[in-house]
């Protein structure tokens, strides 16, 4: 088995590994850092639960492999928990019920504030053709477009006067 | 759904990514977004003893106007193209396209080149460098030639490429003044591969099309240039007769082979509807202009 | 239903049941930190991945696993024999269900590969990756046999035999007859007839089936992490096929990434796994991966289904007469059987509807295909599917208006205890009321004038409705009296910690439907204390109360009515120990918000944490025959009725593009009556999830097949699952009609929204389609079907 070494930053912290040629960044997250948080659940691309972002864009971690990373930047879900980032777009999926089995949130949230960073008055149509990648089997989708809709207008709302 | 065990190595520059096809042979394949490859190798669908990364290779990326001419990167990612103005300004077809590609997260890694190189016949890239009649730019140790999109696609996931060559930057004339474009596509669900989708180009000069180029995708195994279909629209003006004879035309460029979403027969009627869509789509956007 | 039990308790001060509480499992999970199987790693662990057969039929000569050995991290190859030497068979057979036959099932199969992507030999190694490799390697010897594809043709002569020792390709048969069905047509004014498909559908969990079984040697127990719906019945079956005592079995299940009927089975590679976990003495994980879990994951909804309906002049329904076939695959699925869906289909046709005449036929066949079996909603989207749309086709033969012909023929609201023409027990029922919910919702003549005006510009749009009833609750009758280990009991400890916390242990389990949360609302209520003072437990053989699990829409009404008098009780054992402490009757005591307090003034007497400390750690300033028993178990079972029925009705708005056959949805609206409402958040979700996973299997999902029996969807790119993009917006109202078998009065809501959703869909794809004369009845109503229907596509 061919293996590489990278150093690379994953929420925040510097880490150095050697990592098998073939493994993805999800594995990579979940064998060696313990980072639990990113689900595999396709891993080929199609249902978003591993959504992580790779030097601030989000991408499919399990189409990504790890040894191409030496020197990027990775942040997680617990990452995006632990700086609080993301904490009101939680607390609405936790008001709205946007999560039922829990296994496609933490892929729904980094694509969800994605949205928002880019777009801060997003449609309903908006949210969701961009949340359209992340497949949920159990909430039918809508709780999780009220959630980011909410998040979205409380932003607003809170936001510094124009 | 592991990927077979392969050596990861990185080129920095051309010409490291040469000597490392050599050293590793010819199964060992270019890794650029990874989007495609990296799908089909957890399915193992191939074994390669090699992924060479061409991602951070400087000069495969970018976008730029050289004279008449619009140069993308190979390396440069859909979400790139999508946001550029360049593109927006000087080839709106690609623009309109880039949306299409499947979602955000894949968009932001999946490449141009990566897209042509896989020639997947239902995607919508392929379909719109034919339609733009550009040119790709391979290159190996030996030197660079240039393909033209027309001769590039040889099949489902066949190029022109050979083994050790290395698409590197695509070449596309900029619009001019009366050139219009569509791209319609026919899927059941938002970002999946078409059932049926057209990209088309025309030029139009004293309200006669001069030249068109009606290409099919997810309707054969490359992407399917309809000439016939062409015939038609060629010296006439664009109006909704001229459209429904195309439309009619149409099958005789087409022999769609079926798929899960359906038969042969379904794809001919779906790539009546886009082509008309797509025609007509021009046609209301040449009468909102102003005279 | 207790008497002594006053039913004004569930309005009391520090109220939770019936309000919107936010689910205690959710913090955690939004932030990543839930354990989900493949997030537990243990010491010495490894990993086993499955060959499975490429072939629908096939003989099996050898299995050499010598490549494959030779990779290094590579450990073992395990083949049926040698599991078979250590766990015994099973055979899925109800003996209610009078007649039914499966054949042997082992962990792998000894001789015969039956179904493509059967598992026919293990591959145990250091991780998945270098298992992936050593399948790669492994080689199995076939000789291709031939295969039953289509169940149409599974019992002809000619047909060859899946087990010969059963005699025929039949698993089951049964006719579900009363009234007089035939003079019933004789003298119908219209008949209606046709002929529906409802695909072959597969339930597609996020996370997918996984299991880590963990065998100590030394001590001879078994502890085995699962992602399973029905953790003490694994326990039994784990106990039963392994040959040992069950209380040696130990199943945890923390978090469960999906699991809608999918994880309620047994299959036959994680039985697999946990022997290869005692083979070897050290533990075991497989996580399914997508591609297997396609061909290994239970299908459902495989049925062919010829359908009449008779009318009079009047308008009213006179008779139904159905007959359905379903191919269930090589063997029935274990415990529960595959020949439940189509025994469902027959117990539920007509299901809303008040006429007297009715025949329904099911004929259960083996084929070799992936195994069916209970799937969210088992055999109710099929008979409403059915029933509605013969109903449509019926008012539309009349000259009547769909939401007139319902109105005359639905079951009055006032007409309950009353049995149907299939032989169910309905308690209460509230079709009449729902349907007039629903027109309040809806504005259903402003829809139909869209709808005109929308076709003068050649866009066609279609309302379509679904009335339905769900089955939930289910007594012994489902499965207990067929001889099945399952539970149709549960129950819930509710105990009192030392600072006035309450832990509550369920037999009930969670996969997000929100069991832990309303669990806690129940119990903070009964026992009289604040919400976030109350943890709950399940998902635990060792912890928690034997009971059933989570599945037939159980939770709320068995777990919960368990959890209230577990709740109930405790806050009685806590009174008679603050009655001593006080000097004050217990009658005149009451637990509110944490604090003892006086019931009539409301004054608060003592801190229920002042109590347990002296109980706890005071005991001796108690009077020495003073129980303080601050634990207290309780269990529940239906006993009147054998299932709890639900009825609601649904409606869908949509819009058919005639060139394209493409679907949209406008707007979909359900009213649905569950019976005591719990957390009304919860139910709207459990609904909403439910109508997409209908729409699913309306619009997209199928599990396709070649006629040689080839398994044709083996990614998500594929098998098309609902996406946000293409959904509605959901709109819900609710009708209460409480259970009288239980004090909190909760019936099931988890599969409502399945059941109706695919004939609301049906019936509006047809209203649009009706000024063309198409028509469509096969699910998937895919893009080809719907041009095929307009004859823009030939057949």
């Amino acid at each position: 088995m061919t293996t590489n070494s990278i150093t690379l930053t994953v929420n925040g912290d510097q880490v150095r590994r050697d990592v098998p040629a073939r493994q993805h960044l999800i594995d990579f997250l979940r064998l060696d850092l313990g980072l639990m948080g990113s689900h595999v659940a396709c891993e080929h691309g199609v249902c978003g639960a591993c959504t992580v972002r790779l030097d601030g864009a989000i991408v499919r971690g399990c189409l990504v492999l790890a040894a191409s990373l030496h020197g990027s930047t990775v942040e997680t879900i617990e990452g995006v928990s632990d700086s609080g980032e993301i904490r009101d777009l939680q607390d609405a999926f936790i008001a709205r019920n946007a999560a039922q089995c829990g296994y496609c949130t933490p892929g729904m949230l980094m694509t969800a504030a994605d949205l928002l960073k880019s777009n801060a008055t997003p449609t309903r149509a908006e949210i969701r053709e961009h949340i359209s990648g992340n497949y949920c089997r159990c909430t039918g989708y809508q709780a999780i477009v009220d959630a980011v809709e909410t998040t979205a207008h409380k932003r607003r709302s809170s936001g510094p006067k124009p | 759904m592991k990927s077979p065990d392969f050596a990861y190595v990185r080129a920095d520059t051309l010409d490291a990514a040469f000597r490392l096809k050599a050293q590793h042979g010819a199964d060992a394949r270019w890794l650029a977004g990874g989007q495609s490859l990296l799908a089909a190798l957890a399915f193992r669908l191939s074994e390669p003893t090699a992924l060479i990364d061409i991602s951070r290779i400087d000069v495969l990326q970018g976008i730029a106007v050289n004279g008449s001419m619009v140069r993308i990167g190979a390396g440069t990612t859909h979400t790139t193209i999508g946001e550029s103005d360049i593109i927006r300004r000087h080839v709106p077809l690609l623009a309109d396209a880039v949306p299409h590609i499947a979602h955000t997260a894949i968009r932001n890694r999946g490449t141009i080149g990566g897209s042509l190189a896989f020639a997947d016949p239902a995607a919508e890239l392929p379909a719109c460098c034919v339609a733009l009649e550009a040119t790709f730019v391979a290159a190996s140790a030996k030197g660079e030639r240039r393909i033209s999109a027309r001769d590039f696609f040889h099949g489902v996931y066949a190029t022109a490429l050979e083994n050790d060559e290395l698409l590197t930057a695509i070449e596309i004339p900029a619009a001019v003044a009366g050139d219009h474009h569509a791209l319609i596509e026919i899927t059941r669900r938002s970002g999946d591969y078409a059932m049926a989708g057209i990209a088309v180009a025309l030029r139009r000069s004293d309200d006669k099309i001069d030249r068109v180029r009606l290409v099919f995708f997810a309707l054969g195994d490359k992407p399917v240039v309809a000439h016939v279909a062409a015939g038609v629209l060629l010296g006439t003006d664009l109006v909704e007769d001229q459209i429904e004879r195309a439309a009619k035309a149409v099958s005789a460029d087409l022999d769609p082979p079926g798929d899960l979403n359906g038969g042969p027969e379904m794809k001919r009627h779906l790539a009546q509807v886009v082509l008309k869509r797509a025609l007509l789509q021009i046609l209301n956007n040449l009468m909102r202009m102003p005279a | 239903m207790n008497e002594n039990i006053d039913p004004r308790a569930l309005d009391r001060p520090n109220s939770y049941i019936g309000k919107s509480v936010p689910r205690p499992n959710l913090p955690k999970l939004v932030e990543g930190r839930g354990q989900f199987v493949d997030d537990v790693v243990l010491p010495r662990m490894v990993h086993v991945a499955f060959v499975r057969s490429p072939h629908a039929h096939a003989k099996i000569n050898a299995i050499n696993g010598a490549e494959a050995l030779k990779i290094p991290g590579v450990l073992r190859i395990v083949t049926g024999r040698e599991l078979a030497a250590i766990c015994d068979p099973w055979v899925a057979v109800l003996v209610h269900l009078a007649g039914m036959k499966s054949a042997p099932q082992y962990p792998l199969p000894l001789e015969r590969a039956t179904w493509h992507g059967e598992a026919v030999a293990a591959v145990v190694a250091e991780s998945r990756a270098l298992a992936e490799d050593g399948i790669a390697k492994v080689d199995v010897d076939y000789d291709p046999l031939p295969a039953v594809a289509d169940m149409e043709t599974a019992l002809a002569p000619t047909t060859p035999l899946i087990h010969a020792e059963l005699g025929d390709n039949l698993c089951f048969q049964r006719t579900n007859e009363s009234g007089d069905v035939t003079a019933a047509f004789k003298a119908a004014h219209k008949i209606v007839e046709a002929t529906f498909h409802t695909g072959r559908h597969t339930g597609v969990t996020l996370e997918p089936r996984s299991i880590l079984a963990d065998y100590n040697k030394g001590s001879g127990k078994l502890v085995v992490h699962h992602s399973t719906q029905a953790p003490h019945m694994m326990q039994g079956v784990f106990a039963k096929h392994l040959r040992m005592p069950e209380g040696d079995v130990r199943v945890i299940c923390v978090d469960v990434g999906g699991s809608y009927g999918i994880k309620v089975h047994v299959y036959p590679d994680e039985v697999a796994t946990v022997a290869i976990a005692k083979l070897m003495g050290r533990p075991v994980k497989f996580i399914a991966d997508r591609l297997e879990s396609f061909g290994s994951d239970i299908h459902a909804r495989d049925h062919r289904i010829n359908g009449k309906m008779a009318v009079d002049a009047e308008g009213r329904i006179t008779a139904i007469d159905i007959d359905d076939l379903t191919g269930i695959g090589p063997y029935s699925v274990y415990p529960r059987t595959s020949a439940v869906e189509g025994n469902q289909v027959i117990n539920l046709v007509g299901g809303p509807y008040d006429f007297a005449n009715y025949r329904a036929k099911t004929t259960v066949v083996l084929q070799n295909k992936t195994p069916t079996c209970q799937y969210r909603a088992v055999g109710h989207p099929i008979a409403t599917t059915v029933t509605e749309g013969l109903v449509d086709l019926a008012a539309e033969a009349l000259g009547m208006d769909p939401i007139a012909f319902r109105l005359k023929n639905l079951m009055r609201d006032d007409s309950y205890p009353r049995t149907s023409p299939a032989g169910m027990k309905f308690e209460g029922l509230s079709h009449i009321k729902s349907l007039g919910r629903l027109m309040d919702m809806i504005d259903y003549p402003l829809l139909r004038s869209e709808q005109d005006a929308m076709r003068a510009q050649g866009i066609y749009r279609g309302i379509g409705f679904a009335a339905f009833i769900e089955l939930t609750n289910p007594s012994p009758f489902m499965y207990g009296i067929g001889g099945a280990r399952i539970s149709a009991q549960d129950g819930c400890t509710v105990r009192i910690d030392p600072d006035g916390s309450v832990v509550a242990a369920t037999g009930v389990t969670e996969q997000g439907q929100g069991t832990e949360g309303i669990i806690r609302q129940i119990v903070a209520e009964a026992v009289g204390v604040p919400i976030h003072t109350v943890r709950v437990v399940t998902g635990d053989t060792q912890t928690t109360p034997y009971g059933g699990g989570t599945w037939a829409c159980r939770g709320a009404g068995i777990g919960g009515e368990a959890a209230l008098q577990a709740g109930i009780a405790t806050r009685a054992a806590a009174l008679r120990v603050a009655s001593a402490m006080l000097q004050a009757s217990a009658g005149t005591l009451d637990i509110v918000n944490g604090n003892i307090v006086d019931r009539a003034t409301g004054a608060v007497r003592m801190p229920l944490a002042e109590l347990t400390r002296i109980v706890y750690f005071r005991g001796d300033t108690l009077p020495p025959d003073l129980p303080r028993e601050l634990m207290q178990t309780r269990h529940f079972i239906t006993k009147e009725f054998p299932f709890a029925f639900t009825n609601g009705i649904q409606a869908s708005w949509l819009e058919v593009d005639v060139e394209t056959g493409l679907v949209k949805l406008l707007k979909h609206w359900v009213v649905e009556d569950c019976g005591r409402i719990i957390n009304p958040q919860l139910v709207d979700e459990q609904v909403r999830g439910g109508v997409v996973q209908g729409i699913g299997g309306a619009l997209y999902e199928h599990c396709a097949y070649s006629p040689e029996g080839q398994l044709l969807v083996g990614s998500m790119a594929d098998y098309l699952v609902p996406m946000a993009a293409e959904m509605p917006d959901i709109e819900v109202g609710h009708i209460e009609t409480p259970t009288r078998e239980s004090l909190l009065g909760a019936k099931g809501a988890g599969e409502a929204g399945t059941a109706g959703a695919p004939a609301a869909i049906m019936n509006a794809i047809n209203d649009a389609l009706r000024p063309l004369k198409a028509q469509v009845l096969a699910q998937p109503f895919s893009p080809e079907r719907i041009l095929q229907a307009l004859g823009k596509v030939p057949t």
